[in-house]
């Protein structure tokens, strides 16, 4: 093992962890504050909230993001919600049970005490958003309303309508934009990070792409903190956004960064399902939909008659028979795998056989068409402009799709990465979630990680540097804008036959059917012989038009797709060697009789952490083992 | 008063100023279609009202001018907003399309510029006595201005007649959207009354434009009687 | 099914001189087009096309498919995001077009929308407008708890109604002179709405509308064209709205 995993978690009881860790950090004083210059990667919750915190405190910020404005990062999507132990509804909800959920719904994979911290700061960032105007949901009485979310037997989600994510956003986009318009953030939009510079051991600074005039530039910073998201665009269809990918963390990876289980991924349950070959994308049905809509399959295989004409004895709830006391609410892992089931079993519905009902007849009689409206109005509304069906009156038909990523850069309690004075937040860091994810925690996490972990841990790191002390004429920056350089014209000159996306649909293909909803050790060797093939012929014949001093979106992929084809077999690697179920992470081999996941903690209760070695070399696989003292290691059970 | 000035140059001001002025601009529409009516009352009810007027001497100027004030304000106000706009979009698009803006509302230049057209032509005819001297000229039996008479000389001719009636045809598009717009210009909006006003508005445009258009015609068709 | 596009090709970026009049409507032709396809994917299918055939493919901006960033910004036929209310680009499936249809893709047109290329333009104008009053100056950790001040759920309605805003820039790009009030006015009306928003008020709604003068955007001619075309249906209420609130602040101050 080469790389040093120090987790650095504070001593003491769990409850005190984050209060020490603020108490024995060092601090740098407010008027010194102004000669440190941090460099924020990514503007979606993440980044927004730690780019406009950080100017608040004093630091001179610099954000950074590929799209047109900061606002439209992928986080805007999310729907559902945001959990918060804020227990207003008096249902037994505590910061301690947020933590022991979590903890739970990751099945056991998470670092305990960066659970605990999120738990513990969620209750702050509900305040912060309605502060800043964020319209949350509300009761009659003018405050705030809850729902429940998968994984939970407490109403601790907080919503608006679903767009929570939308507003959510908004709220740290407007803190971000008012840093702008102070001149404490500059702001540079239409700019991707294409590599991170490392001077001395230390993270100091970046190129970018002007992806307008196709420049490639040097920004030099005392610390770089990357909130760039998660890597589901890896499986080319996924909810993530068309422009999602993985280049920041991988190229952070390659000089030096650990970055820990990328077989983690997360496949939402509750997604329209694909249509045909031409599809660009996957459309999230938010889980929130679970509240009130009931999944089932017909009981009989290839029964083809309309959902309307099936009896109610011939139907199968399979969540509600399997999972009594969780029900359509089970975690998406878990109803993940079991629609996969149900399908497999030839029981699916659709034309494809790819799908199952959400059905929301028996909401809909019990509230009445208007309230399932004014609960999902937006939602029902975009699955009908997508399938031309009406859900009000024909039960919705979904399929699991690739959603989130729990696997990323490797963190330290400071959320550090291995690299100091890196610093990696949000989706794109190897997260609080374990294994699994649970509903409405992404917000939660993002937020988290920007508006109050990062400003307190980086100013440990940068009282301990010398402010300034590279500048973007450092010889090393010049040295790999000109690796940079090499690449993008090496990608413009091939001009070959098959295009990017064509390439990219072929990693897609093998990457779902390989490293998806199951896994094999089989399937996974193949894989790994596949995805080096593929990018052979991929450096052998992509074309790419246009020159690289425009804008030109196929260069753009192109990097990303190039990136992808590499990461794609770690990920294949990662998943090879955890021989073991758990969470989103499921091995065939590694099964229940009933179908469950079976972890083996005695061999992986760890965090697998991956050392790039160089091109064609083979990556190193560390460990940093994952301890238990809180939460007692157990068989996760929804029943 | 630079602050005033500030405030006119502003997009809301500038708006702002459009819906006061177009809306005392309406009121004086209606006073005079209040005072045209006295054409059905006959010559001497008419030619009394004029009268009237005219005693009023320095206030009746001081009115005079501050119309004028306003109705060059809404003017040159209106000219710099389209101008404004016109530069908003340098390039139009190749195939253009319209989801619901009325036809009223996409032509208020067009019926603006023209109302000015007939506003200078109107004091040129009534005010002045440029245009149909002959008219203008002519005298009660007590020897003053014989008001009725030239009105209803005027409008017997049927080329005169044919344009007023048009002018108004055109100010009652402007009217129609105007009235309408200028409440929402000045914050007016509301579940409830917006689609009444609305609807108002196109019935206001047309009582009154409408109206003018009775008066036209009634003397055209010789439902009152013409002095010559 | 078979369609005739006329798209708008621009290779070089408008400058306030120049506003791309060396860019031109090019004419493609696609004739297997699956009814289910959204129009994105239709426009996918047609760069594979030109990459194959060693064209350049056509530069437009998008992504997230779902209908919630605002990147998606194309005028089809005349109107921003294409026929149907409500509906961003991205949501508009090929369904809602005739077999043999022939449809004109053009970018945003606005002097504060510089195009970039072909179908991209620069919304960087927008992000100043919020950069000048759209928020609420709370620092982080400065916030009392969420309940401490209850919002009448009608005033949170009105408030989300306004904040639904996706920033797309349709608004913009169907008034007939390129206001970009409902946009300004949807930041207006979200915080009017809420108690947390009214210590700014006067001063957020100046800033604005200062700024949206100052971009070059044309004037409301109460058209509400604006309305119709946002695909999130903001209401033209926040305009009235964000005129009050003009008057009344310039009056105080």
């Amino acid at each position: 093992m080469t790389l040093q995993l120090d987790s650095k978690i504070p001593s003491g009881p769990i409850q005190d962890k984050w209060e020490s860790r603020k108490f024995d950090s060092k601090l740098v004083n407010p008027a010194n504050k102004r000669k440190y210059k941090v460099l924020v990667v990514g503007s979606g919750l993440a980044g927004a909230s730690a780019a406009s915190s950080l100017a608040e405190l004093g630091y001179q910020v610099e954000c950074f993001c590929h799209n047109d404005s900061p606002r439209r990062a992928h986080s805007i999507a999310a729907q559902g919600g945001i959990n918060a132990a804020k227990n207003y509804r008096n249902d037994g909800d505590s910061v301690w049970r947020l933590f022991y959920d979590t903890v739970k719904g990751g099945d056991f994979r998470a670092r305990e005490a960066n659970v605990y911290r999120l738990a513990q700061v969620s209750v702050d960032i509900i305040d912060q958003a309605v502060a800043q105007g964020v319209p949350f949901a509300r009761e009659y009485g003018g405050l705030l309303d809850n729902r429940s979310f998968g994984g939970a037997q407490v109403s601790r989600t907080f919503y608006a309508r679903g767009q929570t994510g939308q507003q959510l956003l908004l709220g740290a986009y407007s803190a971000l934009s008012r840093q702008i318009g102070l001149g404490a953030v500059k702001m540079y939009s239409r700019t991707e990070m294409l590599d991170l510079v490392v001077v001395d051991g230390h993270a100091k600074g970046i190129i970018v792409r002007d992806l307008v005039t196709g420049e490639l530039r040097e920004y030099a910073g005392d610390a770089v903190v990357l909130a760039t998201g998660g890597y589901g665009n890896v499986f080319y269809l996924s909810t993530n956004a068309m422009n999602c990918n993985v280049t920041a963390g991988w190229r952070v990876h390659k000089r030096g960064a650990g970055f820990a289980n990328p077989c983690y991924t997360q496949i939402h349950p509750t997604c329209i399902p694909v249509s045909g070959d031409h599809q660009s994308k996957l459309t999230l049905m938010s889980e929130s939909l679970r509240n009130d809509g009931r999944i089932w399959v017909p009981k009989q295989q290839g029964d083809k008659r309309e959902p309307g004409q099936i009896p109610e004895d011939e139907r199968d709830y399979y969540l509600e028979r399997k999972y009594p006391s969780f029900g359509n609410l089970a975690p998406r892992d878990i109803a993940s795998r079991a629609a996969k089931e149900a399908c497999d079993s030839g029981r699916g519905v659709g034309e494809t056989g790819l799908g199952v009902y959400l059905d929301f007849k028996d909401s809909i009689n019990r509230l009445g068409k208007d309230a399932i409206a004014a609960r999902y109005g937006n939602l029902f509304h975009m699955y009908s402009k997508i399938t031309a069906e009406d859900p009000y009156s024909r039960p919705m038909r979904i399929y699991p799709a690739v959603h989130y990523t729990m696997g990323g850069v490797w963190v330290d309690y400071n959320l550090q990465s291995t690299i100091p004075g890196l610093f990696v937040l949000g989706e794109a860091n190897f997260s609080d979630h374990g294994a699994n994810r649970l509903g409405a925690s992404a917000l939660m996490q993002g937020l988290a990680d920007g508006y109050f972990v990062i400003p307190n841990t980086i100013a440990g790191y940068l009282a301990e540097q010398k402010p300034g002390a590279v500048g973007a004429d450092h010889p090393q920056f010049g040295k790999i804008r000109g690796e940079i350089d090499d690449l993008t014209k090496r990608l413009l000159s091939i001009q070959g036959k098959r295009t990017v996306d064509d390439f990219h649909r072929d990693l897609g293909k093998i990457m779902w059917d390989k490293c998806g909803m199951a896994r094999n050790d089989a399937g996974l060797r193949e894989a790994l012989k596949e995805i080096p093939a593929l990018r052979e012929e991929f450096w052998k014949d992509v074309r790419v038009l246009g020159s690289a001093d425009s804008l030109n979106q196929s260069l753009e992929k192109a990097g990303r797709v190039a990136d992808f084809l590499e990461f794609g077999e770690l990920m294949c690697r990662d998943a090879l060697e955890r021989r073991e179920s758990c969470g989103g992470h499921f091995r065939e081999e590694w099964q229940s009789d009933d179908g469950e996941a079976v972890r083996d903690d005695d061999d992986f209760c760890h965090a697998a952490v991956w050392e790039h070695k160089g091109p064609g070399e083979e990556p190193e696989r560390n460990v940093e083992p994952l301890e238990f003292d809180n939460v007692k290691l157990a068989v996760r059970s929804y029943k | 008063m630079n602050w005033m000035l500030d405030y006119w140059r502003s997009s809301i001001g500038g708006k702002v100023t459009m819906a006061i002025t177009g809306l005392l601009l309406f009121g004086f529409l209606v006073g005079h279609l209040a005072g045209n009516l006295l054409l059905l009352s006959g010559p001497e009810a008419m030619n009394e009202y004029a009268a009237f007027l005219k005693s009023k001497g320095a206030l009746l100027w001081v009115v005079r001018c501050g119309l004028l004030a306003v109705f060059v304000l809404h003017v040159i106000t209106g000219i710099r907003l389209a101008r404004e706009n016109r530069n908003a979009r340098p390039i139009a698009y190749a195939r253009p399309d319209t989801i619901q803006a009325s036809l009223a509302s996409r032509s208020m230049v067009f019926t603006g510029l023209s109302t000015l057209v007939f506003v200078v032509y109107h004091l040129l005819h009534f005010t002045v006595g440029v245009t149909n001297p002959e008219h203008f000229t002519m005298e009660t039996s007590a020897g003053g201005h014989n008001v009725y008479g030239m009105v209803t000389a005027s409008f017997s001719v049927v080329g005169i007649a044919l344009a007023y009636v048009a002018f108004q045809v055109v100010l009652f598009f402007h009217l129609a959207h105007g009235v309408q717009s200028l409440a929402h210009t000045l914050g007016l909006h509301h579940e409830r009354f917006t689609p009444m006003i609305k609807t108002a508005s196109v019935g206001v445009a047309a009582l009154i434009t409408g109206g003018n258009i009775f008066l036209v015609l009634s003397v055209l068709l010789g439902i009152v009687e013409v002095q010559s | 099914m078979k369609v005739v596009l006329h798209i708008w090709r621009q290779s070089r970026p408008s400058t306030s001189q120049d506003f791309g009049q060396d860019g031109k409507m090019v004419r493609y032709e696609l004739d297997d087009v699956s009814a289910d396809m959204s129009f994105l994917e239709m426009l996918d299918i047609l760069n594979e096309r030109l990459t194959a055939k060693g064209e350049e493919p056509v530069a437009f901006d998008h992504d997230c498919r779902e209908g919630i960033c605002g990147t998606c910004s194309l005028m089809i036929n005349g109107r921003p995001h294409g026929p149907e209310r409500g509906t961003t680009a991205c949501q508009l499936h090929m369904r809602s077009f005739q077999d043999g249809s022939e449809i004109w893709i053009e970018p945003w047109r606005a002097k504060s929308f510089p195009v970039l290329r072909d179908l991209v333009v620069d919304r960087g104008a927008f992000d100043r407008v919020v950069q000048a009053g759209a928020f609420i100056s709370v620092n982080t950790g400065a916030a009392v708890d969420a309940n401490a001040m209850p919002v009448p759920k009608a005033d949170a309605d009105k408030a989300f109604d306004a904040a639904t805003c996706i920033g797309c820039g349709a608004c913009v790009a169907a008034c007939k002179n390129a206001s970009a009030m409902l946009f300004a006015g949807a930041k207006v009306s979200h915080f009017l709405h809420l108690p947390q928003g009214q210590a700014e008020r006067d001063r957020r709604v100046l800033n604005l509308v200062e700024t949206m003068d100052k971009e070059g955007f044309g004037n409301c001619t109460n058209q509400y064209e604006c309305e119709a075309a946002c695909p999130k249906e903001i209401p033209v209420r926040v305009i009235a709205d964000m005129n009050r609130e003009y008057n009344r602040a310039r009056i105080k101050s």
